[in-house]
C-alpha cells in the first residue's frame, strides 16, 4: 500500500497549462426558492489537486451536482478544457458521497469498479479479458484486490470509498470530482486515498475535492476555493487559503485557536 | 386428469399463471431496489376505474376497451402520484397510498352504479380475476398445441401475456446497463449522460405495462404478490443483480404453478371438498415461499448500510 507523505506540493510540479480542466461562469443553482449557488465564478487548473472548502449547506455538493448534470442551474456556463459540459462528459469521473450510495444493493466490488466501463463498453458489449484485467489493476491500485467478490454492504466505510476510487480510476478521466472521500473513514485509507489522487496529479490529470478537515488543506492541496453559496475566496493554497478568507466562509465562527493549530495564527 | 383433459382445463391457466407472475417479478425487483415497491399494488388498485369508465364509455367489458381504460388509468395514477409529491411535498409512499385508494375507492363507487350483474364485472372478479375460467374449449389433448385451428381458439390473454413477457425480458437485457447504473448510482449515471429521469419513469412504464395486462388476465392478487415476493425472496438468495432476476423468474413460476394446483387438489388433501380461488392461492404460495426464503435463504443476515449521515448540500 501507497504511504501518502504530507509532502507540500509545488516546486516538484511541472507548471499547469494555461487552459483551466474546469471553470465555471455564473453559476447559480435554486433549491425550490431557497438559493444553493450564487453567481459563482470558478477557474480549476488543469494537473493539480483542488479543494472545495465550506459550512455545512455552502452549496458544496451541489456545485459538483450541477458539473455532471444531476442539478438544472438557474444560470451558468460549465465547461471541461473549454469544451461545454455536457459535451464532455466522458472525461469526467465522479465518487459519490458514501451515504448517498444503497449500501445493500445485490452488486460485488468487481462489479461496481465494472461499471465505470460501462459507458464505453455501450449497452451489450461484454466486459472482456483486457476489461477485467483493467478492473483488477484498479482494484490493486487502491489495496482491494481481495476483496474484489465481496458483496459492496460487507466492506467498511475506507473499503466502500477505495471501491468507488477504483471506479472513478478505471474511467481513465482527465477529470475527477470526490464528495467528501475522507468523511469518517480511517487513517489508512485516507492516506492511501490521498495517496492515489497525488498519483493522479502525477500522470497530469484534474482532481477536485469536497473536503471538510481544514487541517490537511495545504497539506494536501494546490488550489482552493472557498465557497459559501457564493465564491469567497479562490486561488492558489498559499494566497488563498488565509484566516481573513476563512473566517468570511464561515461566518467568522471558527475560534482564533483553532486558526493557529492549523498553522494559520498571527495574520 | 388425463393429458387431454389437463391441456383443456389446466394448461392455459398455468400458463397464463406463470407468464403473469413472471412479467410482474422482473420490473419487481427494480421496484423493490427503488423503494418503490408500493407502485406496483398502486397501479393493480387504480386499474378498477379505468376499466369501469371504459366499460361506462364503450358498452364493453373485454379485450382492447378494457385494457385501454386500465392503461389510461395507470398513467393518470402516475401522474397524480407525482402531482401529488410535488404540491403537497409529501413522501412517495404516502403520494402513492393516498391516490391509489381514492381511485380505487372512486372505482367502487362507479361500478355501484353501473349495472355490474350485465357486465361481469364485480369487485371479487376484479380483485382475484378468474384464471380458472381461462380454459382452452377447443383443445383435444397435447396435439392440439400443433393445431392451427385449435390454436386460434386460444384465449387472447395468454399470447398477450407472453408477448408483454418478452418484451419485458428484452427491454431489460438491452438497457441492463442503463436501468442498473441509474438504480443502484443515480448521480453516477447522471454523470456519465444517461437520461435517469427518462429511465425512472421507464421502469414505472414497465410495471404498469406488466400490472395492466395482468390484471386483464388474472386480476389485481396476482400482480400486487408478483411486483414484491419473488423479487424479496430472490435478493435473499444471491448477491449478484443477474442472479436475482433470475431467483425472481424461478420463484414466480413456481409460486403460480404450485399456488394453481394446490388451489385445485389442496382442500382434497386435507379431506376437503371443492376447490380454492388459484389467484388467491398463488399469491399465498409466493408469500411462502418469502417467508422460507426468510428462515433459510444465503443472504438474510446482510450487514446493514454502514452509519454517516448526509454532510454538505
Amino acid at each position: 500500500m501507497r504511504t501518502g507523505l504530507a509532502i507540500p506540493p509545488g516546486p516538484e510540479l511541472p507548471p499547469a497549462p494555461a487552459e483551466p480542466a474546469l471553470v465555471i461562469r455564473d453559476l447559480t443553482v435554486t433549491w425550490g426558492e431557497r438559493p444553493a449557488l450564487i453567481s459563482v465564478d470558478a477557474a480549476f487548473p488543469a494537473g493539480r489537486l483542488s479543494a472545495i472548502i465550506g459550512p455545512n449547506g455552502a452549496g458544496k455538493s451541489t456545485l459538483l451536482k450541477a458539473v455532471l448534470g444531476m442539478v438544472r442551474p438557474l444560470s451558468g456556463r460549465i465547461t471541461v478544457a473549454g469544451i461545454p459540459v455536457a459535451r464532455a462528459r466522458d472525461r469526467i469521473a465522479y465518487v459519490p458521497q458514501r451515504a448517498s450510495v444503497d449500501w445493500d444493493f445485490p452488486v460485488r466490488v468487481a462489479d461496481v469498479v465494472e461499471m465505470g466501463l460501462w459507458r464505453r463498453l455501450g449497452l451489450l458489449r461484454r466486459a472482456g479479458p483486457a476489461e477485467r484485467a483493467r478492473v483488477a489493476a484498479c482494484l490493486d491500485r487502491v489495496g482491494m484486490a481481495e476483496l474484489a467478490g465481496r458483496q459492496i454492504g460487507r466492506l467498511s466505510g475506507g473499503q466502500q470509498q477505495r471501491v468507488f476510487l477504483a471506479r472513478a480510476l478505471v474511467q481513465e478521466a482527465e477529470l475527477i470530482l470526490l464528495d467528501e472521500p475522507f468523511a469518517g473513514v480511517d487513517a489508512a485509507t485516507e492516506r492511501a486515498v490521498i495517496g492515489v489522487l497525488k498519483d493522479l496529479r502525477a500522470e497530469g490529470r484534474t482532481v477536485i475535492v469536497v473536503h471538510h478537515d481544514l487541517a490537511t488543506v495545504r497539506d494536501y492541496f494546490d488550489h482552493v476555493l472557498l465557497l459559501n453559496r457564493c465564491s469567497v475566496a479562490e486561488g492558489p493554497v498559499a494566497q488563498a487559503f488565509t484566516a481573513d478568507a476563512l473566517q468570511q466562509t464561515y461566518g467568522g465562527r471558527l475560534p482564533a485557536a483553532y486558526l493557529g493549530q492549523i498553522g494559520l495564527g498571527g495574520q | 386428469m388425463n393429458g387431454a383433459e389437463f391441456v383443456q382445463l389446466s394448461l392455459t391457466p398455468l400458463l397464463i399463471g406463470v407468464l403473469a407472475a413472471v412479467a410482474c417479478a422482473l420490473p419487481g425487483n427494480f421496484l423493490i431496489l427503488r423503494r418503490q415497491a408500493l407502485i406496483g399494488d398502486a397501479i393493480s388498485h387504480v386499474v378498477l376505474p379505468g376499466i369501469v369508465v371504459a366499460f361506462l364509455l364503450s358498452g364493453q367489458a373485454t379485450g382492447p376497451a378494457m385494457l385501454a381504460g386500465a392503461a389510461g388509468a395507470a398513467l393518470v395514477a402516475v401522474v397524480l402520484i407525482e402531482l401529488v409529491r410535488r404540491l403537497g411535498r409529501i413522501e412517495p409512499g404516502a403520494a402513492m397510498g393516498v391516490v391509489f385508494t381514492a381511485m380505487f375507492a372512486l372505482g367502487v363507487l362507479l361500478l355501484e352504479q353501473s349495472d355490474s350483474s350485465a357486465v361481469h364485472l364485480d369487485v371479487e372478479h376484479a380483485l382475484m380475476g378468474n384464471l380458472e375460467s381461462l380454459i382452452w374449449f377447443d383443445a383435444e389433448g397435447w396435439h392440439s398445441v400443433a393445431d392451427p385451428v385449435a390454436l386460434a381458439a386460444l384465449t387472447p390473454e395468454l399470447p398477450r401475456m407472453a408477448a408483454v413477457c418478452l418484451l419485458l425480458a428484452l427491454t431489460l437485457r438491452l438497457f441492463w446497463r442503463p436501468l442498473v447504473l441509474s438504480t443502484f448510482d443515480e448521480g453516477f449515471a447522471a454523470g456519465q449522460g444517461y437520461p435517469v429521469r427518462v429511465i425512472g419513469l421507464g421502469i414505472v412504464v414497465m410495471a404498469a405495462l406488466a400490472a395492466v395486462v395482468a390484471f386483464d388476465a388474472v386480476g389485481a392478487i396476482i400482480p400486487i404478490a408478483m411486483f414484491i415476493c419473488p423479487p424479496g425472496a430472490a435478493r435473499l438468495m444471491t448477491d449478484r443483480l443477474g442472479a436475482q432476476l433470475a431467483w425472481s423468474v424461478a420463484f414466480g413460476a413456481v409460486a403460480a404453478v404450485a399456488g394453481y394446483l394446490l388451489a385445485g387438489h389442496g382442500p382434497a388433501l386435507i379431506g376437503l371438498d371443492g376447490s380454492v380461488s388459484a389467484a388467491g392461492m398463488i399469491a399465498v404460495t409466493s408469500g411462502l415461499i418469502l417467508g422460507l426464503a426468510c428462515l433459510f435463504g444465503p443472504r438474510r443476515g446482510r450487514a446493514a448500510a454502514p452509519p454517516g449521515g448526509r454532510a454538505g448540500a
